[in-house]
């Protein structure tokens, strides 16, 4: 097996089980997964890293069925609350994408898959939640 | 805040039939518009004195230079805006600010968009290099394209979970009352010689049409196409000068308020099309001083079926987590309790994005000077209209009649 990466550097799978990380506002606690100038919310501009639970539960979510050209459907789309905190965007994975299969509330644990494989043979681990 | 200054009229008002006009360019439809609005309220391009020009696919081509070209070039001030859908009311706002401020009595505000065919899905991924070499890029560290694959981030699916979000919150929300939304509009625009659609529905043959985004099936999502709309703006010390039918016509601008996105938990992740509603149209009533249940008539922005059933509630226009209830009991129908999008909205009516949010200013004052035909809203004395676009960017605007 080849080398693996995250397709975001937010996933985090060099420390110990896969999870995500956020930076955290020193001054109002406000998360955020992206390269950051300053807090959107009260202004400040130091952050700290804080691993995220890999537990949450279904906010909302769609199937979609028509996407942009490469990728397959339907799939589930879902906004994820976790446990203690964070809101996620993130693929349901695991799962009939069925409505009646997908509940509001369902809890969901964080799964990692490969989403592909680059020319050096290098793959790009990507997460999603599954049922739990 | 508080108002200081007169207030801003709709002197003249004009918009295309929204379609495709692939005889036609850009700046064709922009000119049409404009000149229908400039005869409407009786004056010329000579008596404006600031141009608002709002258009998103060619936002970076001076469009309202382009535009005054065809039409007069004047030598006055031209503000070329965008901003998401809401590019057109954008426009509004900037001739109707420059007058507040005192710079100008009357104005040109136009929104014009030419999309084609192309879809709301964007087209294919960029071209990779020869060799794909995964390779940490951007703000997240992406490796490859995450679309899809992180979940989606595209129009459709962003207000079918803004839909199901408020499905989750309220009951008495799901599948059918969204399709019913569509029902309505696609029922209304039969009425709207202007739109791109008219052609009615049943609630089956929505909820059967091919499924986009769960909920949202193809009846139940916009279409993209070609169009523009224009306002001619008036301060109040000016229109007291002009003509008696100019003064009956003119349309009083009660509330223009905008607004984008407060910080929310979740605003970076998925895009919150409520807050900043419920902000905007809060304003709007407080300034105005009119009251939901005033309202005659209501143009928002149904770009998805999702969309218009979550923003019954953000504007107020039904009893808080009752937007259910309000399709169920026909309150949003042109024989409900307030009617909303007798055009046709952008469900049938079309949605040239930056046409869109002049079309329906354009819209509500029709009726409110009794002039809309066979869609015409008996007696109608007040209206809102609302527009947001993705990023995002909400304006909202209270229209109230002449007291002649
Ligand atoms: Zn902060």
């Amino acid at each position: 097996m080849g080398k693996q990466v995250p397709i975001v550097d937010y996933l985090i799978l060099d420390d110990g089980p896969p999870h995500l990380r956020a930076q955290v506002c020193t001054g109002c606690g406000a998360s955020y997964f992206d390269r950051r100038n300053a807090c959107a919310k009260c202004g400040q501009r130091a952050f700290e890293p804080r691993s995220l639970p890999a537990e949450g539960t279904v906010r909302s979510f769609t199937i979609v069925h028509r996407a942009a050209p490469g990728v397959p459907t339907p799939y589930v789309s879902a906004i994820v609350d976790l446990e203690g905190g964070g809101v996620v965007k993130a693929n349901v994975v695991n799962v009939d994408p069925d409505p009646d299969q997908i509940s509001f509330g369902m809890p969901v644990k964080l799964a990692t898959f490969v989403a592909g494989t680059d020319d050096d043979g290098t793959e790009a681990v990507a997460f999603g939640y599954e049922p739990k | 805040m508080s108002d200081n200054g007169d207030n801003v009229w709709i002197l003249g008002a004009s918009m295309t039939r929204f379609g495709r006009y692939p005889d036609k360019d850009l700046i064709d439809l922009g000119a049409e518009a404009s000149m229908d609005a400039l005869d409407d309220g009786g004056v010329t391009i000579h008596d404006m004195d600031v141009l608002g020009a709002g258009n998103l696919f060619d936002a970076a081509t001076g469009v309202g230079q382009r535009l005054q070209k065809q039409i007069g070039q004047t030598g006055i001030p031209v503000y070329n805006v965008s901003n998401a859908c809401a590019t057109g009311a954008t426009a509004v706002r900037a001739v109707y600010m420059a007058i507040k401020a005192g710079e100008a009595d009357m104005g040109l505000a136009v929104g014009m968009e030419q999309m084609g065919k192309q879809g709301l899905l964007g087209a294919a991924g960029k071209a990779r290099d020869e060799k794909k070499v995964y390779e940490p890029k951007g703000r997240y560290g992406s490796v490859m394209g995450v679309e899809g694959i992180l979940g989606t981030g595209l129009m459709p699916g962003v207000f079918a979970k803004a839909g199901m979000e408020y499905a989750n919150e309220h009951g008495g929300v799901g599948f059918e009352q969204f399709a019913k939304v569509a029902e309505k509009n696609h029922q209304h625009s039969t009425l709207n010689p202007l739109a791109q659609y008219q052609k009615p529905f049943t609630l089956d043959e929505v909820m059967n049409a091919e499924m986009m985004s769960y909920p949202n099936t193809l009846l139940m999502c916009c279409p993209t196409g070609d169009g523009a709309a224009a306002l001619v703006l008036v301060s109040e010390e000016k229109l007291d000068t002009l003509g008696a039918e100019q003064r009956e016509r003119a349309v009083k601008i009660s509330a223009s308020v905008m607004t984008s996105d407060e910080w929310t938990d979740s605003d970076q992740v998925q895009p919150d099309v409520s807050t900043l509603t419920r902000r905007a149209a809060d304003q709007a009533y407080e300034r105005s001083g009119v009251d939901p249940q005033d309202l005659d008539l209501v143009e928002l922005h149904d770009c998805f079926a999702t969309a218009e059933l979550i923003h019954y509630d953000n504007l107020s226009l039904c009893a808080p987590g009752e937007a259910g209830k309000f399709i169920d009991d026909g309150g949003p129908w042109r024989d409900g309790d307030i009617p909303v999008n007798v055009s046709g909205g952008l469900i049938s009516k079309g949605h040239p994005i930056g046409a869109t949010g002049a079309a329906n200013l354009y819209e509500v004052a029709t009726h409110l000077r009794g002039e809309a035909g066979d869609r015409q809203i008996e007696g109608a004395k007040v209206g809102l209209t609302h527009v947001i676009g993705l990023g995002s960017a909400c304006a909202v605007h209270v229209l109230e009649k002449a007291a002649v």
